[in-house]
């Protein structure tokens, strides 16, 4: 009789009612075959794994973490909701102990959602490891977490939630942004001048395998780890670093995605992108739930895995082991760094450009964060997108002085109503999220 | 007229139903370790002085299956079972005779590894030479691609008295429940096709030749001859009868809870608007996890013959039975006893009922009638405890679309059914308690057996399509055919309705009671490099569950008798 060493929750969820388009990669049939083969294999049967139906979330949850425009039902299908709600599902079963970890396989993905939404990009439009990370803060008390990024493609918009949040350690491993969209995710990118360093990236080249992604979680994730000491490691579990993928080049395994999770213990796991629907997707995700439950995944194999094949080549390994040494040293600098980034300002400024390739809209925004000793500061973004709609949206962060709560405030309502649409509240600090005005906004 | 016969823990009850109703009913005590001396018994006092031509058909519910898996009674079969890639089959092993092999396919019906007919042909000599005659195979995936199945099948069919395919048994997927199934339909089926024929030969003798058909996990009957292919879907039967007991009482345009209170367990399963629903996968029993399509049904260990025990001030109450009431010269007080005490039961020795009741009573500071009140109403606490559990785990069922989830049906009953012995003193107070109308069934005692006699024959199909690979599959019925590219749900539909009245009529339906549905219809797109390359079609449609055609008129005369009888 099989039974789970770690008792482990799923939230499947394939909406198999839901695509972005008829032949778009995040369609209907995305996790047919991998609920073939969770079934074929008996998975939900095995003692200590446990399959729960997903909650959907309120539009509370993505207030703490989004500005929407125009509004969040806008931007949002009923799929996002339960794909959001799944992983809330999840969290919650660990933080009541009903789980010790959980996976949420749910669809649509999030993590290319940044903290403002006018659209979808990169098949995202809310970030779903955000909206369970703000909700286990919110009704748990948590306070630190990690988030460990193992899509392929680097998930700017997590890192963007959370650029100026030194209580969340943002690690993504993920194909060199040099070669892939969003094209992001350099060594260099390491957080706003109050977090530096809560925000690692780790740029793979093309063709990295097992041998690689291995390194690095044990060389620098782990470490890197060990030493934040968050509360809860969540995963945001992509799936397309497979070498069968259609819209990636690395020559990652079923074999590899398991052992990395073996590894690196995630108490969460959240779906994120992965389209080799029929050749990775049905084995990845055998590999991952065997792992997470504890239990022996070695004959979990792809047809056409071939180890030797896949090896990556020595350059590649050089590659690698030179990335994971700088971002070790920006880790250890880190304190040094944020002191240099802040010098003696007493604003820092972002000035940035973001393109939505799934609804095809341009935006830029403008950002301006308080720097501060005893917070991590009241940040305040001018957004204006291509649609016409411009907004001013002020974050209050969770554990704000009193300084930059009144900043915020002040900053909230002195704003000038002629040159913006809307102009939102986010404070953190009591839970709230308003809106002083909307006028001529389009959806 | 039709016999009915359901064999249960305590007593065998048997009924001959017919134009006039409940025509007799005979209660014999069940031998567990003689069951065929009990159910001959039974048949034997139902049908005495009948004239033989008058009977067209009997239905029988036995626990043969049952106890052999309960009880670790279970001959021994040989299993062959390829895995490919994934958990490793040897963490499913049945038994010794259980034999891992190379060979695999994969999701989509590819064959990834051929089969070594070697490596077969050496397992079949072993087995041979162990003395085992009869085999079960099991390949994963076979339900979309049973190759490896029927190959390794033809490998050992000269070599073995009967070999077990296990695409043949479900369409569903679960590789280790495919194995426990076949595994228990392999090592059964000698058992049972033993049983069955030497009651067909002594009604034989008796100069009754009828066919014989079998109750289901499901709740339908399934004549003789399928039930020699398919032995496994006997186990499980006792739930199903005293629910489809019920069935007829259930109002139309409402959830109902059937609950049958025995001596030693309640059990009790859902209707929705009178179709008792069916467990997702398949039933459970022991350690098996089966496909075998059955009811939902749950059991608890309460039942009126149930002991009473006091621990501190902690009363309990069952799982377990010691014997019956002390008023029925039993050992140990039960809720039985309870009910003398509260002199609602009489024709029994209600003094013993108070001495065994009154140790209780001092335990907890009451009177021996306050005692006899608190054992009762804790009983049917927790039987109605046991019915919201079962209603909530019904709730949490996962689904996968947008709309399901949405819409979020719940299951919200509103009636409770009750049959079995104790059942019209429980009736009032579970109304009490719950809030839900509850009535007992007419003639509750062998409601059970009614339910058995007048159970439909039914069947399940389930249908696979790729349009890209130009297959459709109906893996349990042996059927393959090629189709086009413009192949759709809707000829998917037409074409899984016509296996689906086959299957019913070879295993015994009448062609008026064809009540048919569809229980799952999926389509989905698939698209290669971008480009829209063929749809994949999941179907699956059942004969449901349900009562013969011309029950209303038998049940309306039960009705009328058990009207008379108060």
């Amino acid at each position: 009789m099989l039974k789970a060493k770690h008792k482990t929750g799923l939230v499947f969820f394939p909406a198999y009612d839901w695509a972005i388009s008829a032949t778009h990669p995040e369609r209907e049939e995305r996790l047919l075959y991998t609920q073939d083969q969770v079934l074929e294999e008996g998975l939900l049967d095995i003692e200590g794994i446990i399959e729960f139906k997903p909650d959907l979330i309120e539009v509370k949850d993505v207030q703490r973490v989004h500005f929407c425009v125009p509004d969040e039902l806008s931007v949002m299908t009923k799929s996002h909701f339960i794909s959001a709600g799944g992983a809330k599902t999840i969290a919650r079963a660990v933080l009541e102990k009903n789980i010790e970890r959980g996976f949420a396989l749910v669809r649509p993905p999030g993590h290319h959602a940044m903290r403002v939404v006018h659209g979808g990009r990169g098949f995202c439009n809310v970030n779903n490891e955000a909206i369970m990370i703000e909700y286990m803060r919110k009704e748990y008390g948590v306070d630190r977490v990690a988030i460990v990024d193992t899509d392929c493609h680097h998930g700017d918009g997590s890192q963007d939630i959370y650029w100026h949040d030194p209580d969340t350690l943002y690690i993504s491993l993920h194909q060199d942004g040099r070669t892939l969209y969003p094209g992001s995710g350099f060594p260099d990118e390491l957080g706003g001048p109050t977090a530096a360093g809560a925000t690692l990236n780790i740029p793979l080249p093309p063709y990295t395998s097992e041998e690689g992604f291995l390194f690095v979680i044990k060389e620098v994730i782990l470490p890197v780890l060990e030493e934040f000491k968050p509360e809860i490691v969540v995963n945001s579990a992509g799936q397309d670093n497979h070498f069968t993928d259609p819209i990636t080049n690395m020559n990652f395994s079923a074999q590899g995605y398991a052992d990395l999770t073996r590894i690196l213990k995630p108490d969460i796991a959240v779906l994120e992108g992965g389209y080799s629907i029929e050749g990775a997707l049905p084995y990845v995700n055998v590999g991952v739930i065997l792992a997470m439950a504890g239990i022996d995944y070695t004959k979990v194999k792809e047809p056409g895995y071939d180890h030797e094949k896949l090896r990556q080549s020595l350059q590649i390994t050089r590659v690698i082991e030179q990335t994971c040494k700088v971002v070790l040293e920006n880790w250890r600098n880190r304190e040094e760094i944020r002191r240099r980034m802040q010098a003696d300002k007493k604003f820092d400024e972002r000035r940035r450009s973001i393109f939505y390739d799934t609804d095809g809209l341009h935006e830029t925004q403008n950002e301006t964060l308080k720097i501060c000793h005893e917070c991590s500061g009241a940040l305040k973004i001018v957004s204006r997108c291509d649609t016409g709609n411009s907004i001013l949206a002020v974050h209050i962060p969770r554990k704000a002085c009193k300084t930059c709560r009144e900043l915020g405030y002040s900053w909230y309502e002195s704003a000038d109503p002629k040159s913006n649409n809307m102009i939102a509240l986010q404070d953190r600090t009591t839970d709230t999220y308003q809106v002083r005005q909307k006028k001529d906004l389009k959806r | 007229m039709i016999i009915g016969l359901d064999v249960g823990g305590t007593h065998t009850d048997v009924v001959l139903v017919g134009e006039n109703g409940l025509e007799r009913q005979v209660k014999v005590l069940t031998d567990t370790s003689a069951l065929f001396q009990t159910v001959l018994t039974g048949l034997e006092k139902i049908t005495e002085n009948i004239p033989p031509g008058r009977i067209t058909h009997a239905a029988l519910s036995t626990t043969l299956s049952t106890n052999a898996i309960v009880q670790n009674k279970l001959p021994p079969a040989g299993m062959i079972v390829s895995g490919g890639p994934g958990i490793d089959p040897e963490a499913f092993r049945t038994g010794p005779y259980y034999f891992p092999v190379s060979g695999s396919i994969d999701h989509s019906g590819k064959e990834i590894q051929p089969v070594d007919a070697g490596e077969i042909e050496a397992i079949a000599a072993k087995l041979q030479s162990d003395g085992i005659r009869h085999v079960g195979v099991v390949s994963k995936f076979s339900t979309r691609n049973p190759a490896h199945e029927v190959r390794i099948g033809e490998i050992l069919a000269p070599h073995f008295d009967r070999v077990f395919l296990g695409h043949r048994i479900s369409g569903h997927l679960s590789f280790p429940r495919r194995i426990d199934t076949t595994f228990l339909n392999t090592s059964i089926y000698p058992l049972h096709k033993k049983f069955f024929e030497a009651v067909k030969e002594s009604l034989k003798q008796k100069g009754i030749t009828i066919p014989i058909y079998i109750l289901k996990a499901d709740g339908g009957t399934m004549d003789f001859d399928t039930s020699i292919d398919f032995p496994g879907q006997s186990i499980l039967s006792g739930p199903s009868a005293s629910v489809m007991g019920s069935v007829a009482f259930a109002p139309e345009n409402a959830e109902t809870i059937a609950m049958d209170i025995g001596g030693t367990t309640t059990d009790m399963a859902v209707l929705i608007n009178g179709t008792p629903l069916l467990s997702p996968l398949g039933v459970e029993l022991g350690r098996y996890k089966t496909l075998i399509r059955g009811l939902n049904s749950y059991s608890i260990g309460i039942g009126g013959d149930s002991a009473v025990r006091i621990n501190g001030r902690v009363l309990t109450i069952g799982p377990d039975r010691e014997g019956p009431a002390m008023a029925f010269g039993g050992p140990v007080p039960t809720p039985t006893d309870a009910l003398f005490v509260l002199n609602r039961m009489q024709n029994g020795d209600r003094q013993r009922a108070v001495q065994g009741i009154e140790p209780i009573a001092k335990a907890l500071g009451l009177s021996v009638e306050e005692a006899a009140n608190t054992i009762f109403d804790q009983a049917c606490r927790e039987i109605l405890a046991s019915a919201r559990e079962m209603i909530n785990q019904i709730n949490r069922k996962p689904v996968y679309t947008i709309k399901e989830l949405l819409e979020g049906y719940q299951v919200k009953p509103s009636h409770i059914l009750v049959l079995g012995g104790p059942a019209p003193y429980f009736t009032r107070r579970l109304e009490e308690l719950s809030g839900y109308a509850t009535e007992k069934v007419p003639a509750w005692s062998v409601a059970n057996a009614i339910g058995t006699a007048l159970s439909r024959t039914t069947c399940e199909v389930l249908l696979f399509a790729d349009t890209q690979r130009g297959i459709l599959l109906a893996p349990a019925e042996s059927h393959q055919e090629s189709i086009r590219s413009d192949f759709t749900k809707k000829d998917a539909l037409r074409i899984g309705f016509g296996l689906l009245k086959k299957k019913a009529v070879d295993s015994g339906a009448s062609p008026n009671d064809l009540e048919m549905d569809v229980l799952e219809e999926l389509e989905f797109n698939m698209v290669r490099g971008f480009r829209l390359t063929g749809k994949n079609i999941r179907v699956r449609l059942q004969v449901k569950p349900g009562l013969i055609c011309g029950y209303k008129k038998i049940i309306s005369q039960i009705c009328d008798q058990s009207v008379n009888e108060v």
